[in-house]
């Protein structure tokens, strides 16, 4: 393992450290337990708390700021956080209108939104997100992995509740757009869990995994590493015959984001775009609006996911819409 | 059961959670995301470290503790599943805690983890090592045999429990992504439970040989 390191247990602390002085304008550090809120705090909205396993980044505290969410919860690297930085956080932010929390889909983070849920004492609810298309969905498991559509729930989701909307109006709505999202990944290599020190899986040179999670969590299939563009093929393959067998029409065209996971060059992921355009044309769908970069990454993995948003006007207004935080920027 | 015993049994499970290292890393990474045995071994220094103040309180007390500790210093999905444990069973348990009470208030709390994780038996988690360690206890408890004999029978309970996890498909947690390819590996949490009990049970055994 070869990393930035001073103390292994001292690299979350650090990192968050450092992202709080880099972005001193829009966020500030809480510790112990540990939360970013917004450097100024909003009134009189719903306030939009995520959270999650560290090393996503800029996932979820990159995603902290005006027009997007108003708090964020880091966990241990890919571990989720625990319910009393949900309850501290939530207290720092309500500001009258409750507290929605936005989860991605995994057992652990489930579970201690769920039990931070049940101890506030302000009127609540979640929005999970499940937009990974590789894992089948079945009534024998947790269901469907929450991935790099998470930042365009969290986008647009944030838009709506800048505008006073209420609770519910915002559950429906980030449901809607959870919904409308599919993605999948695929990683060329793994990541190592600096704790851990060693590579999550072992991955041969000429071998991609189909399917992957955002933790290096296997996926679909172990295949052989072809041309760019076949793979891109399946993947929006997959995305697409996903959408049909849920009866969700990108007619209206979509927002296309290509992920990377973090050590994937940019040069390549506009490759990857390139390849996903052309597919697309010939699906006859339109690309809406374009995101490409590493918005939710998985370490040091090598790799990409694609995500596509079945858009429509409320959705492309409010991913319009101006927003300040450290990842996303635009509008102001 | 008494405050001393608790502590006894976090610095014993500490040392033996440590020794398998190695065997709890592989099993995660293998099929689930590396981070299990950091976050055990994160929850497992949490409190040792608060024993002193544990071992001046009540069991039922130290058991609640040890329960928000462990929900506040875990994470992950172990997290609130360990702590569900530990909270129900310091709800359940009676403050004259008779051989039989703890085995409903052991049961009690993994009928919590159950809930918690809307899991059972056969899907490939902890539950496929501490449903059966429950309904064994329970059971010898009847039956009336000693400490003694219960602590040397379950450790075989938990082992038998744990490899059952091999053939099954995976339908909680991180590796039900994976679908046929869980299928030949042992659950890492099953494992760490194993772990946990075979930790305990020896202790109840080296005290129950001090003792006669």
């Amino acid at each position: 393992m070869k990393k930035f390191i001073n103390q292994v247990d001292d690299i979350l602390v650090e990192s968050l450290q450092g992202f709080a002085k880099a972005h001193a304008d829009i966020v500030k550090l809480h510790l112990s337990p540990n939360f970013i809120t917004r450097q100024h705090k909003a009134h009189n909205k719903v306030a939009l708390i995520s959270g999650g396993g560290s090393g996503h980044e800029p996932l979820h505290s990159g995603f902290v700021g005006k027009g997007m969410l108003d708090a964020a919860c880091p966990g241990y690297v890919f571990t989720s956080p625990s319910p009393d930085q949900m309850l501290a956080a939530a207290e720092a932010v309500e500001c009258g209108k409750g507290v929605l929390f936005i989860v991605k889909n995994y057992a652990g983070d489930v579970m201690n939104f769920e039990m931070a849920a049940e101890m506030l004492s302000v009127p609540n609810a979640t929005v999970l997100t499940n937009d990974d298309v590789a894992v089948l969905n079945s009534s024998y498991t947790t269901g469907r992995r929450g991935v790099a559509g998470t930042v365009i729930v969290e986008k647009t989701l944030g838009s709506l509740a800048e505008t006073g909307a209420d609770l519910a109006q915002c559950v429906a709505f980030g449901e809607k757009v959870n919904q409308r999202c599919g993605s999948m990944g695929v990683a060329l290599t793994s990541c190592t869990v600096p704790a851990a020190g060693k590579p999550t899986f072992d991955i041969a040179d000429h071998e991609i995994e189909m399917g992957v999670g955002i933790h290096g969590e296997p996926g679909r299939k172990r295949e052989k590493l072809r041309p760019a563009n076949d793979i891109v093929e399946d993947m929006i393959n997959a995305i697409l015959h996903d959408f049909e067998s849920r009866n969700i029409s990108p007619s209206q065209g979509v927002i296309l984001l290509v992920n990377g996971f973090a050590a994937t060059p940019l040069m390549e992921l506009y490759l990857l775009y390139h390849a996903a355009s052309d597919q697309l044309k010939q699906h006859g769908i339109n690309i809406q609006r374009s995101l490409v970069g590493n918005y939710t990454t998985a370490l040091d993995m090598a790799g990409a996911s694609i995500t596509l948003c079945a858009s429509d006007a409320e959705i492309l207004q409010h991913w319009d819409s101006p927003v300040h935080t450290a990842g996303l920027r635009w509008g102001i | 059961m008494q405050t001393s015993f608790i502590v006894q049994a976090i610095q014993s499970v500490y040392q033996d959670v440590l020794t398998h290292e190695a065997d709890i890393e592989k099993l995660d990474r293998e099929i689930g995301d590396g981070d299990h045995y950091i976050n055990l071994k994160r929850g497992c220094q949490t409190l040792q470290q608060l024993c002193p103040e544990l071992a001046e309180l009540t069991a039922q007390q130290a058991l609640q503790k040890i329960g928000m500790t462990l929900l506040s210093s875990v994470g992950g999905a172990s997290g609130p599943l360990l702590a569900s444990f530990f909270i129900t069973m310091a709800k359940t348990l009676q403050p004259t805690a008779s051989q039989k009470d703890i085995a409903l208030a052991f049961a009690e709390g993994v009928a919590a983890i159950g809930q918690r994780g809307k899991s059972g038996l056969g899907e490939k988690t902890m539950l496929d090592v501490l449903i059966p360690v429950a309904e064994q206890f329970k059971q010898m408890v009847s039956d009336g045999h000693s400490a003694l004999e219960i602590a040397q029978q379950l450790p075989h309970v938990a082992a038998e429990g744990l490899e059952s996890t091999r053939p099954l498909l995976a339908t909680k947690g991180r590796a039900a992504g994976l679908g046929e390819r869980a299928i030949g590996h042992l659950d890492a949490g099953a494992k760490s439970c194993e772990v946990i009990i075979n930790s305990v049970c020896r202790l109840v055994i080296a005290q129950q040989n001090s003792e006669q």
